[in-house]
């Protein structure tokens, strides 16, 4: 068996071996750059080459992650080293993105897979082409000068480790979305990003805000994350494949696809909710709560651009239609438009800069929308702008808010005079976002300008967007300005929490670096991010790459402008609105009072309180008998419906070939159970009793019928159930009720005894009926043969059933007695615990009885009745011990060719002890022998996995076994297979569980007196 | 001898649903007891009844299912007689510890009025 698994995996391995080297196009475009065909001596040498670059993309996922849990362990006043750590992690990762780059451009794209589950489409693919390379240099660089910043942010009594270890997973899990090849995988790193982000927003968790901004990004993200999964998987299905690869090169096959629509929607959802666009905008100025070098590294560059980066990577296989148009259209325009105008009227400076973010956001998904190539070139390049000027901002307002103390805009005045040069960096990143000429921002919005006037499809939204985006473009001039002369200019500040002063060196270093990066690329944009855009354009349009400029001056031409009269327009509107502005309250007019906050609470309330409220109400109950019936009546509608709906025909009843003694003994079986079931409320002795009857007449069935190791384990298992329930019969309350009298019954009480009597005869009548007519069906060709076949040949073992659990489904068994393993420790847990009600503390009758008679007769101790009169079968059960434990060796050596094993000699030997404690008592046992159930347990666990593992160092699969004969002498031969190792495992664990529960339940007799007795003498003293 | 053992599949289901559905926990704990007797049966019963064909072979022989029975089943419930025997146990503690805990046993935690 062993050896077929083998050549199996080979097989499989040989054929991935074939795909990872030539047989799987890499790159549909067919610009690879090492796809030429003549394998020359230089070609082999810039495969190898390729080869180690792709094995470096993992690096992008171990190394934050890797750090992400180092950090976690450094002492939290270690602000310093944990920041260089941080530092270096993200420098390394920048620098590792920055030596790939020459792979990507023109074209190329990188491979590193690990097989998952492939045999699901499930591997662990990650993938660079240029826009994921773009997207990785935004991500590290960013996040580089991100824990520059935070270092100095940071105050002395936040918990830092936490911080940067959630800022590193962070990272990880962005450069996993953006780096899968595979959409399962996407989806995982996108909920991962969401899980994250929850947490750094939260990270002020002592902040109600904080918490409730988390809350809502979670919720929101999340079931947008969700939505977005259940599209991808469709998306899968309809490739025929989750790798990235094949779905790119299948945009006819998702667009002209029935579920188009469907996928359409759900991905939407996905990109739409974690891109804060309206509907779903309102949980990012929520999510300003968080620290601001979170705000400035997610609600910047990274996690809000998930969003747009996912309508990016789709683009080509979902863009171009009607819909897409319509419903990313609509949505990006409205975004853009209230975004920017709620941007006017926030007087928190973080408030401002989110509903910003919101509005660009919008900008880049109406450009995405057009479905034109130009005006995707737009998108990127717009993409990696805000980026830049946005995560200046932040940082500019966080400096503004660490040092002045204050972030509300009524105020703050006149700083220039207290920090002139952040003062100067935040008006030329300012003015980067309001698209002022020879600055990034300028660039991209012409582009967006130039697109929304040309028409893409002739209705009255395509009409409508030059204007919209020209009434948000001054909208934005606006904000940017109110910014700027707000916080700058003006009068003194007064009563400010803290004096303003310009802020350490290094924490102002990134703004620098990042202002600097708007005005070179504002300038002299082909010479500085040309190439690498083109890279990215390029592996998004491919072939259908258009023709750009990126010069700053294109001529005078309407988007200039339009351009001109969004800044004249917004510094208009600037100044009439800043006397309303100065002293407003939050928020803007009329808008205010429809909050997205308020109607999600209810949205929230509704769902999570009131319908749920509702619905426990008509089904919930604390009553476990109605959910039963319910249940039992479930399980028999669905069972008898296929039968009713089916044409179920009866099989004809044959009466033949009745063997008389297999009919008594079930006819005193029946009996046995129907008594039994009889007895459970009057006597509940007799009823165990029966009970036993039942299990004994099973037991004789499966000697009848073929099933010797059935027989086996179920007389041994009857054995120690009978046990169990005695001890626990002892804690139950006294209550030997007579059968009532047939007229004191009320009405009532006698339905609902009906009704369950019915709802009984239905479930077993439907199992007789099933049962029937399955067993008069000649038997079908199973897996059976397989087994039958194989077990002696590979499985070294005669008894099939016993070679099935410890070789071929060996696996099973171990989850098993796991299981076993978990209950037995549970009820030990339970029992140590256990406080019996009162009226079952007293001694038993009987024992009172004896104890009485040893007490009155000088000449006797205590206890010596009881011994008297279980002398006999005492001494024969001691006698015992021996025997059984040569019974279980007996059953557990021969377990795998004849009836036996594991299971049985476990039980079996568990019997032997608990004969021990039935006739010496528990102290006596305990005095004479070593029980040690829970490590016999472990031990059997250990040795049950150890001879799995194995398994593995001689190359074969976990819990791969290996059999042969061997002889001892007396005993002769026997088979030893590595699976007798594994079946010892079984026993030992079996033993060590089930002497473990009867000896906890057994302490408790031992337990309970003494309780008493400390009961008693607390009550004394309470009297006295 | 279809008949007759579904019969005791049937008789014991029959029984220990109804027990199932009883107030008492002593009543639910022999209930779910003959409930996996039955459903052990049943199981095993999905291999057909066959009489003296035990899943034994002879020492370097091959099986098929003219001579033996289907090991299949056999396999599947002799582990669940032994994870039967763990739940029963389990369920007696958690009934024991409930009467110490509201000193009633009810499977509600407490009496209702009417039983």
């Amino acid at each position: 068996m062993a050896a077929v698994r083998k050549i199996v995996i080979k097989t499989y391995a040989f054929c991935r071996l074939c795909e990872r080297a030539d047989l799987v196009p890499r790159d549909p475009s067919g610009v690879s750059p090492h796809g030429s065909e003549v394998p020359t001596s230089n070609t082999l040498g810039r495969r190898q080459t390729i080869e180690y670059a792709e094995k470096l993309l993992s690096v992008f996922i171990l190394v934050p992650f890797a750090g992400s849990l180092i950090a976690i362990f450094f002492p939290s006043d270690q602000r310093g080293a944990i920041s260089w750590f941080a530092g270096a992690i993200a420098l390394v990762c920048f620098l590792v993105t920055a030596g790939l780059y020459p792979y990507v451009a023109s074209g190329g794209v990188l491979h590193y897979r690990i097989d998952w589950v492939p045999e699901l489409g499930l591997n662990f693919t990650l993938r660079m082409d240029g826009f994921a390379w773009l997207f990785s240099a935004l991500i590290t660089a960013i996040g580089v000068l991100v824990v520059l910043y935070a270092r100095y942010y940071m105050a002395e009594e936040d918990p830092v480790p936490r911080f940067f270890a959630l800022f590193l997973a962070f990272m990880g899990s962005m450069l996993g979305v953006v780096l899968s090849g595979n959409l399962i995988l996407l989806a995982v790193f996108w909920e991962l990003t969401s899980i994250v982000s929850f947490l750094l927003i939260g990270y002020w968790h002592h902040n109600a805000h904080a918490r409730d901004g988390a809350r809502m990004a979670l919720t929101i993200t999340g079931t947008g994350g969700l939505a977005m999964f259940v599209g991808l998987i469709i998306i899968g299905k309809i490739v025929g494949s989750y790798e990235l690869d094949a779905v790119l090169a299948s945009g006819d096959a998702i667009r002209n696809h029935p579920l188009y629509g469907t996928v359409l929607i759900l991905v939407l959802l996905g990109a739409l909710t974690k891109s804060a666009q309206f509907p779903f905008h309102f949980w990012l100025p929520h999510a300003m709560a968080a620290p601001t070098p979170v705000s400035a590294y997610l609600h910047s560059a990274t996690m809000v651009k998930a969003g747009v980066f996912l309508l990016v990577r789709f683009w080509p296989v979902m863009a171009g239609t009607e819909a897409w148009f319509w419903i990313v259209g609509l949505a990006g325009l409205t975004t853009l438009l209230l975004g920017a105008y709620f941007a006017i009227f926030q007087q928190d400076l973080k408030g401002l800069l989110a509903y910003s973010t919101i509005s660009h956001l919008g900008l880049i998904t109406v450009l995405l929308s057009l479905g034109s190539p130009l005006a995707a070139v737009a998108a990127v390049f717009h993409i990696v702008n805000h980026a830049t000027f946005k995560a200046s901002l932040f940082m500019a307002a966080g400096i503004i808010d660490h040092e002045s103390g204050t972030r509300d805009m009524r105020r703050l005045s006149g700083l220039f005079h207290f920090m002139p040069i952040t003062a100067t960096l935040a008006m030329v990143a300012s003015a980067a976002m309001a698209g002022v000429p020879l600055l990034n921002g300028f660039l991209s919005k012409e582009m967006f300008f130039a697109e929304a006037i040309e028409t893409h499809l002739v209705n009255p939204l395509d009409t409508a967007t030059p204007y919209v985006a020209t009434i948000a473009g001054m909208f934005a001039v606006t904000y940017s300005l109110r910014f700027i002369h707000g916080v700058f200019f003006g009068r003194p500040p007064a009563n400010l929490p803290r004096k303003p002063h310009e802020p350490p060196r290094w924490m102002r270093a990134p703004v620098d670096f990042l202002v600097l990066a708007c005005l070179v690329v504002g300038i002299i944009p082909a010479q500085t991010i040309g190439p690498f855009l083109h890279t990215a354009v390029l592996s998004v349009l491919r072939e259908g790459t258009p023709d750009y400029s990126l010069s700053v001056w294109h001529g005078w031409n309407i988007p200039l402008i339009m351009s001109f009269v969004a800044l004249s327009g917004g510094i208009g509107l600037y100044f009439l609105m800043r006397s309303y502005l100065a002293t407003a309250v939050e928020g803007p007019p009329v808008f205010r009072l429809l909050q997205g906050q308020r109607i999600f609470e209810r949205v929230l309330v509704t769902l999570s309180w009131k319908w749920a409220r509702w619905l426990e109400q008509r089904l919930g109950t604390r009553r476990l008998q109605p959910q039963m019936r319910l249940l039992v009546f479930l399980a028999l509608a669905a069972g008898a419906s296929p039968l009713l709906l089916g044409n179920f025909e009866l099989p004809p009843l044959v009466i033949r070939g009745i063997d008389p003694a297999f009919a008594l003994l079930w006819a005193i079986g029946i009996a046995c159970a129907v008594g039994s079931a009889y007895q459970a409320k009057f006597h509940r002795l007799a009823s165990l009793v029966l009970l036993g009857g039942a299990g004994l007449v099973t037991c004789i069935t499966f000697v009848w019928l073929s099933a010797p190791d059935l027989a086996v384990t179920q007389l041994l298992v009857e054995i120690v159930t009978t046990v169990l329930i005695l001890l626990g019969l002892r804690w139950l309350p006294k209550r030997i009720e007579e059968p009532v009298a047939a007229e004191d019954i009320s009405i009532r009480v006698r339905l609902r005894r009906l009704r369950d009597l019915l709802l009984a005869l239905g479930a077993g009548g439907g199992m007789m009926l099933i049962a029937y007519t399955v067993m008069t069906q000649p038997l079908p060709e199973t897996i059976a043969s397989y087994f039958l076949d194989r077990a002696y040949r590979e499985g070294g073992g005669t008894n099939v059933v016993n070679v099935i659990l410890v070789d071929f489904r060996g696996f099973d068994t171990l989850g098993e007695i796991a299981v076993l393993c978990i209950v037995a420790l549970t009820v030990f847990a339970l029992l140590l615990r256990f406080r019996p009600q009162s009226d079952s503390l007293e001694t038993p009758e009987q024992q009172r009885v004896q104890n009485a008679f040893d007490d009155d007769h000088p000449d006797r101790a205590a206890g010596d009745s009881v011994a008297e009169y279980l002398f006999i079968p005492a001494v024969i059960m001691r006698w015992m011990f021996p025997v059984t434990g040569m019974l279980a060796a007996f059953l557990f050596l021969r377990g795998h060719d004849l009836p036996g094993g594991g299971f049985a000699a476990g039980i079996a030997m568990s019997i032997g002890f608990i004969l021990q404690y039935m006739s010496g008592g528990t102290r006596w046992v305990e005095e004479r022998l070593r029980i040690h159930p829970l490590r016999w347990m472990s031990i059997g666990l250990l040795v049950a996995t150890a001879t799995g593992v194995g398994s593995w160092f001689f190359g074969y699969p976990f819990l791969t076994s290996h059999a042969q004969y061997a002889s001892l002498p007396v005993v002769g031969k026997f088979p030893l297979a590595s699976a007798i190792l594994f079946d010892l495992g079984v026993f030992s664990l079996v033993l060590g569980a089930t002497v473990l529960i009867l000896i906890a339940l057994a302490h408790q007799s031992v337990r309970a007196p003494r309780a008493h007795a400390k009961a008693a003498r607390s009550d004394k003293e309470a009297v006295r | 001898m279809e008949l007759i053992l579904s019969a005791g599949i049937g008789t014991l289901t029959a029984s220990g649903v109804y027990l199932l559905l009883r107030p008492r926990t002593y009543q639910v704990i022999i209930g779910l007891s003959l409930l996996s007797f039955a459903v052990n049966l049943f199981i095993f019963g999905m291999g057909r009844l066959r009489v003296n064909a035990p899943p034994i072979l002879e020492p370097g022989g091959v099986g098929d299912l003219a001579r033996y029975t289907d090991p299949v089943p056999q396999a599947l419930v002799l582990t669940a007689i032994v994870i039967g025997f763990a739940m029963t146990a389990l369920f007696l503690v958690v009934l024991l510890a409930s009467r110490g805990f509201t000193g009633t046993d009810h499977v509600d935690g407490r009496e209702q009025r009417g039983d």
